[in-house]
């Protein structure tokens, strides 16, 4: 019989974050009843977040191998308004083939972003920090350049797309009027959930993603151990940014329309999100699942507050620091206390050996 | 050429700007051999070593492996890797957060998949035939420190090296794990791999190699079968001078008088990671704590300079009670603490030497009274003239010095504020043979010319009993044991920490 290990840190804290999430989301149940007692709401979740659990797996990603990355919301911002414009001036007929190369623009954007930022990270050596705020900044002027004003979607092909649901009934529930309302999933919830899925093999299983965590873990032995470093903190800024632009082509689909403070602040939300999740700042440590449950608690607070007297902006921005507050000084105590235990054990091992 | 020798270097030679580091050194590795690599800092054995493996370029000479074809070219750690030369590194060089099977084989498997069944079946069974106590599926970092070298060793042998070069793997590592390692090593050497051993304690030299290779000042010195060179000749040959000043300082250790006023005296001390105890000390007196690693050695010493949390327990210092509960109580007390851990406790790497030198007397002096430029440099010159500190210049950062420098400048930060009683914990661990003997000699100096009480704590009985007229025995956080006179002898030291019968 195998023996089980104890959990590693990652799923330790992965363990911890859907722990406060199950309780949080019962206790919504409990005491606010209404919309949390239909399943919908947990696909409205997913609805409106969809782009945020995106750029959560970008930064777990990052920040396992010890990055960072807080140009995220610029992408989004740039790529929402490059598609937009796109959508309204294009002269392609074909709605399928308009959105297809739509859809590249906005990879296109992710990719060339993560690429540049992963060179001057990996092969120029440049803080990170520094690199992707200048990358934020950049994003955020060129959203302006391209349109001032917002810019609303008009492409008749691509507003069916957005009202496109997956219904499933059975899920649903019964209104007033008897009628029977199935519960609904946009597609980019269906987006944001694959890319959860995807990301956990990639590093769980793929070699990129284990030399990631090998990266975060130990620089220094990583390159020891015959790892090609550069290549891979390159490819995880490219992963990250490939993300983001997906995660613009999101946000178009759930709101189609371009402005220049979309997803303000939202790499703020994302690092809390990943960090929530059990992601180490330090690197080495994390876990997409985590990450995906961390925006889902990001999301519930907000949507609790908004259901609550509290209706206020400010309500939500300190209930979401309280928590991530909380959240560190959980994590550093389960931390701190695990790494005693195992010092008192290898101690008390050695004293009885003599 | 030999024809067992899995490894030979002829020739080679490295130039650093203003250095030669390596002048035509030869090295021959035969097949199954443990062999010793023995030099003070800067003989060139890192050097060695680093062309070795890649990390330099040779500026001269050949390489030959066996099994490779004509003279080896390394450029890189990955080349060394392709052609059977594996390092373990006395800093671990694995990634803590992956499990003990995926740091045996990470960077080096095929495909772009992971296939962690397989890791696992392969590394619990390279675990089990070399007897290596780690489960595959264990994170690393719940191993022991010893655990994990030997992961590092297994990871190595299980890529077929022919060539396993250990920089000193024992410094962190107790008794106990050594003698853990040291069966590992001769497993693998009756396996025909060709070990090259580079450590600083020659003990250990004598317990398991079978040739010695000396280099001195980037020069052979020779090559020597183990039993053909006795311990002293090889410390005569490290350091190319004789061995007088080793006995000198012998005498002079039991020589010296202890003053009478007690300079510093503790009742009942105890701290969040020591158990009560009494102790004192008298005015140039050198006393020592000895014990086994864990015995509560470092962990007295700490709490009388008030580094952990103190909770409990009288102090007197010379004779007036005095509350001491951090180290600032301690410093305007007059007591110093070199700590045992120097990169984490003591100095500030990217702090010059000059910086370093003064620090504690400016702590001393408070912030608003800050020292002249001039009065700086005049105190860090005298200190690195006194202490021969070898550094470029005074306002090199302490970080690019070698091991045994640094350490003397955070004894030169002490020396300045002229304590009445100084606590050296592991002042010489790591460090060559050359500066140790300095350090003890200067121990037993500022003891006898300057009435400074010293607590010197080392790791190595010899050097202890060369030093302190008084040892205080540790086991298991209790004194168990005070030996002075005659009872200072390696034996009887032994027989106190084992729990042998005291005072007989």
């Amino acid at each position: 019989m195998k023996r089980r290990e104890p959990l590693s840190n990652t799923q330790l804290l992965m363990t911890i974050a859907i722990g406060i999430f199950v309780a949080m989301y019962g206790a919504a149940m409990a005491f606010l009843g209404g919309g949390f007692l239909r399943f919908q709401q947990v696909f409205d979740l997913l609805n409106d977040n969809a782009y945020l659990i995106i750029i959560s797996c970008a930064l777990t990603i990052v920040m396992i191998g010890g990055g960072i990355n807080i140009s995220v919301g610029g992408v989004i911002s740039l790529t929402v308004m490059a598609c937009a414009l796109y959508l309204n001036g294009t002269g392609i007929e074909n709605s399928f083939l308009s959105i297809t190369v739509t859809l590249l623009l906005a990879l296109g954007i992710g990719l060339a972003f993560g690429i540049g930022q992963g060179f001057l990270v990996s092969y120029l050596e440049i803080q990170p920090f520094i690199v992707t705020l200048a990358g934020m900044f950049l994003s955020r002027g060129l959203t302006t350049i391209l349109s001032v004003n917002p810019v609303k979607v008009t492409h008749e092909g691509f507003q069916a797309l957005v009202k496109t649901k997956i219904q499933i009934p059975f899920l649903g529930y019964v209104a007033q009027n008897g009628n029977q309302i199935p519960a609904k999933l946009e597609i980019g919830a269906v987006v944001a959930i694959a890319v959860v899925v995807l990301s956990y093999l990639l590093l769980r299983f793929v070699k990129l993603g284990r030399n990631i965590y090998a990266l975060g873990g130990n620089q220094q032995s990583a390159l020891m151990l015959g790892i090609n470093v550069r290549r891979t903190r390159f490819m995880s800024y490219v992963l990250s940014g490939l993300l983001s632009g997906l995660a613009g082509f999101v946000f178009l689909m759930h709101k189609p329309a371009g402005n220049s403070s979309v997803a303000m602040r939202s790499e703020m939300d994302a690092i809390a999100a990943s960090i929530i999740g059990g992601t180490l700042l330090t690197g080495g440590v994390g876990n997409v699942i985590g990450a995906f449950f961390g925006a889902m608690i990001l999301a519930t607070i907000q949507k609790i507050i908004a259901l609550s007297p509290l209706n206020e902006s400010w309500w939500q921005e300190m209930a979401s620091g309280v928590l991530l507050g909380f959240f560190i000084i959980l994590q550093s105590v389960v931390l701190s206390s695990r790494e005693k235990r195992r010092a008192r054990k290898s101690a008390a091992g050695g004293v009885r050996k003599e | 050429m030999q024809n067992d020798a899995v490894l030979t270097m002829r020739g080679i030679s490295k130039t650093f700007p203003g250095t030669r580091a390596l002048d035509r050194v030869d090295f021959t590795l035969r097949r199954g051999e443990i062999h010793a690599l023995m030099g003070e800092n800067g003989a060139g054995k890192s050097t060695l070593i680093k062309v070795l493996t890649g990390v330099y370029e040779k500026d001269g000479g050949s390489i030959w492996v066996d099994g490779t074809e004509g003279e080896a070219h390394i450029h890189s750690p990955q080349d060394a890797q392709q052609i059977g030369i594996s390092t373990v590194y006395q800093e671990i060089t694995l990634c803590p957060n992956l499990t003990v099977a995926e740091n045996m084989f990470i960077g080096r498997s095929e495909g772009a998949v992971v296939r962690w069944k397989d890791y696992e079946k392969k590394a619990t069974a390279i675990l089990k035939n070399l007897g290596i106590p780690a489960r595959a599926r264990q994170e690393l970092s719940s191993c022991s420190l010893a655990v994990q070298q030997m992961v590092a060793i297994a990871r190595a042998v299980d890529m077929n090296c022919k060539v396993l070069i250990l920089d000193e793997p024992t410094s962190s590592l107790d008794d106990k794990e050594v003698e853990m390692l040291f069966s590992l090593m001769r497993d693998l050497k009756s396996r025909g791999v060709g070990i090259i051993f580079v450590t600083h304690f020659l003990e250990q030299v004598y317990e398991v190699s079978d040739r010695i290779t000396v280099l001195r000042n980037g020069q052979l010195v020779g090559e020597f079968a183990v039993e053909d060179l006795p311990q002293v000749e090889l410390v005569a040959k490290m350091m190319g001078k004789n061995l007088n000043d080793l006995e000198d300082m012998q005498l002079a250790g039991q020589k010296h008088e202890a003053g009478e006023e007690v300079i510093y005296q503790a009742e009942g001390l105890s701290s969040s990671d020591s158990r009560p105890f009494d102790f004192q000390i008298r005015k140039g007196e050198v006393n020592g704590f000895t014990g086994l690693l864990g015995s509560g050695r470092s962990e007295s010493v700490r709490a009388i300079f008030g580094a952990d949390r103190v909770t409990g327990g009288k102090v007197r210092v010379r004779g007036k009670e005095t509350r001491i509960t951090k180290p600032h109580d301690a410093m305007k007390a007059g007591i110093g603490y070199l700590p045992e851990d120097r990169k984490k406790d003591g100095i500030i790497a990217d702090l010059s030497v000059r910086e370093n030198i003064i620090l504690a007397m400016q702590v001393m002096k408070g912030f608003f009274h800050p020292m002249s430029r001039a009065q700086m440099e005049a105190f860090a010159d005298e200190y690195i003239n006194a202490l021969s500190i070898k550094t470029a210049s005074r306002e090199t950062p302490v970080g690019s010095l070698s091991g045994g420098n640094q350490q003397k400048v955070i004894l030169a930060r002490w020396l300045l504020t002229h304590p009445d009683y100084l606590i050296l914990d592991e002042p010489t661990r790591g460090i060559d043979v050359g500066t140790k003997l300095e350090i003890q000699k200067l121990v037993l100096r500022l003891a006898a010319e300057e009435n400074m009480s010293i607590t010197f704590i080392s790791s190595e009985i010899e050097e202890m009993l060369r030093t302190c007229s008084r040892l205080i025995v540790m086991r298991d956080r209790n004194i168990v044991g005070e030996l002075t006179g005659d009872q200072l002898t390696q034996a009887q030291v032994m027989k106190t920490i084992a729990g042998g019968e005291q005072g007989v």
